[in-house]
């Protein structure tokens, strides 16, 4: 007997989770990539711990972005190479919902990893300690809608086999209001001023990108597969 | 009306109207270029505070406005496409991008060259300059999403997918001088109320948008014409058209 429709995507969700967890380097890659790049800054920027500081928002969000966006491209490569994409797609259960439990999974492996781990670079950068908690809030609303933005971009490349330079491509101009509104509000807070403007219109990203991103993906999925 | 609909998806057909319409809104739209130019560009007087550089407005804003509004024709031609399975709006889709593209191109560059001598600097990152460098990329990566599939038919769709998702950022540009203080100054044309630019240099301006609004209207169908050559160079027809 067929699932019902949150049955089967808590089971989608339950596998890309065991996917993940049975190759855990492939869920720290991310982070290290993270603490990497964070490293890259003073030594390219000078280590004046005042400068750091104030660019630290900026940083810190550029990063999360870019771990996002190397991440994203694994999101269905894997399932559509082995064919479970196709079997997906004919199923009957609704694609909107599968392909939100695709990206749910993805944001918990990378989005609220990477949220968690901010404060320690916030720290190394600097950071007012005030403003780490709306960093971090931030992320988790920001990165979210990352991971469903993202989705498109993978979902349109699927089936080319030189994706990564073009998802970046795809997609980054997407990224660049949830980058301008997520340093924005982690600026406000290291200013002395009040982010919730800016973590309000986050969450409205969030709800459009939860509302509108998935039948994106379904409808660049479909095509991917007749391609 | 249906006969209509229904010829709109026939290369030939839209080859030959797509040709008789060039053969007239082409000259037309190179003579108000010209007339429009020379009206803007000599007949106006110079302007109280930035003397003769403002004229550039007769270049960039119109381009500007051509810019995003392309961008609409090609998501909706995408939309198209995509919903009614035409072919021919496929066509019209691909062809936009790149005339959007290279208008976004000039609005930026006019921009800048403006703001060297007025502004002091060749660019900022202000609102209004980075979203419609945005918009650029948003052209660009529909290009390059085209080139990558090797399927042809996949690739329109795919590009007719993303220049949806797109769309969510248009009202964002065109709106972004009025939402947050920028240097670029808000709309001097105004549909509603008085528009904050005197008569003697809006008139010069109006025609020059028009005209590049055929303009991109004669690129468009040449571009299409070209696209449907391309798409259809094993029939019949075009082998008969290039006498082959």
């Amino acid at each position: 007997m067929a699932p019902g429709a949150l049955a089967f995507c808590s089971r989608i969700l339950r596998r890309q989770l065991v996917l993940a967890l049975r190759r855990p380097v492939d869920i720290g890659n991310p982070l290290l990539f993270f603490a990497m790049v964070v490293a890259l800054f003073p030594l390219g920027l000078g280590p004046a711990p005042a400068a750091l500081a104030g660019f630290a928002p900026g940083i810190l969000w550029i990063i999360a972005l870019l771990a996002n966006l190397l991440t994203a491209d694994n999101l269905f490569r894997g399932d559509f190479e082995d064919g479970s994409l196709e079997q997906l797609l004919l199923s009957p259960q609704p694609l909107y919902l599968s392909v939100l439990a695709y990206t749910l999974a993805q944001w918990l492996v990378t989005g609220l990893l990477l949220a968690l781990v901010s404060p320690l670079f916030a720290v190394m950068l600097g950071l007012s300690a005030s403003a780490i908690p709306v960093l971090m809030f931030s992320l988790l609303l920001g990165s979210a809608v990352l991971s469903l933005v993202g989705g498109i971009g993978a979902a349109l490349t699927v089936g080319l086999k030189r994706g990564g330079m073009l998802i970046a491509l795809l997609i980054l101009p997407f990224y660049m209001p949830v980058l301008i509104f997520g340093s924005a509000a982690v600026q406000a807070v290291a200013g002395g001023m009040d982010a919730s403007a800016h973590l309000a219109i986050l969450g409205a990203m969030l709800c459009f990108a939860i509302a509108l991103a998935p039948l994106a993906i379904g409808a660049a999925l479909r095509i991917s597969i007749d391609a | 009306m249906w006969s209509f609909f229904h010829k709109l998806g026939s290369p030939p057909w839209l080859y030959r109207i797509a040709g008789s319409i060039l053969s007239w809104l082409l000259p037309l739209t190179l003579v108000a270029l010209a007339a429009g130019a020379v009206w803007g560009l000599l007949y106006t007087a110079p302007d109280f505070r930035q003397g003769n550089s403002y004229r550039i407005i007769y270049i960039h804003v119109p381009a500007a406005v051509v810019a995003l509004a392309g961008y609409y024709v090609m998501a909706i031609a995408g939309g198209i496409s995509l919903i009614w399975k035409m072919k021919m709006a496929d066509v019209a889709m691909k062809s936009c991008a790149p005339v959007g593209a290279a208008l976004t191109f000039i609005a930026l560059v006019t921009g800048s060259i403006w703001g060297k001598p007025t502004w002091g600097t060749w660019w900022v990152w202000d609102a209004r300059i980075t979203s419609m460098l945005i918009l650029l990329f948003l052209y660009l990566g529909v290009i390059a999403l085209y080139e990558a599939y090797d399927n042809k038919d996949a690739a329109g769709k795919a590009c007719a997918v993303l220049s949806l998702v797109g769309t969510v950022n248009i009202p964002i540009i065109y709106k972004s001088v009025d939402w947050w203080y920028s240097l670029h100054q808000p709309a001097s044309i105004k549909f509603t109320g008085e528009s904050s630019i005197d008569p003697s240099m809006l008139y010069p301006l109006l025609l020059m948008i028009g005209s590049f609004y055929a303009l991109f209207t004669c690129a468009l169908l040449m571009n299409m014409r070209l696209e449907i050559l391309r798409r259809e160079a094993r029939t019949g027809w075009v082998r008969k058209l290039v006498g082959a």
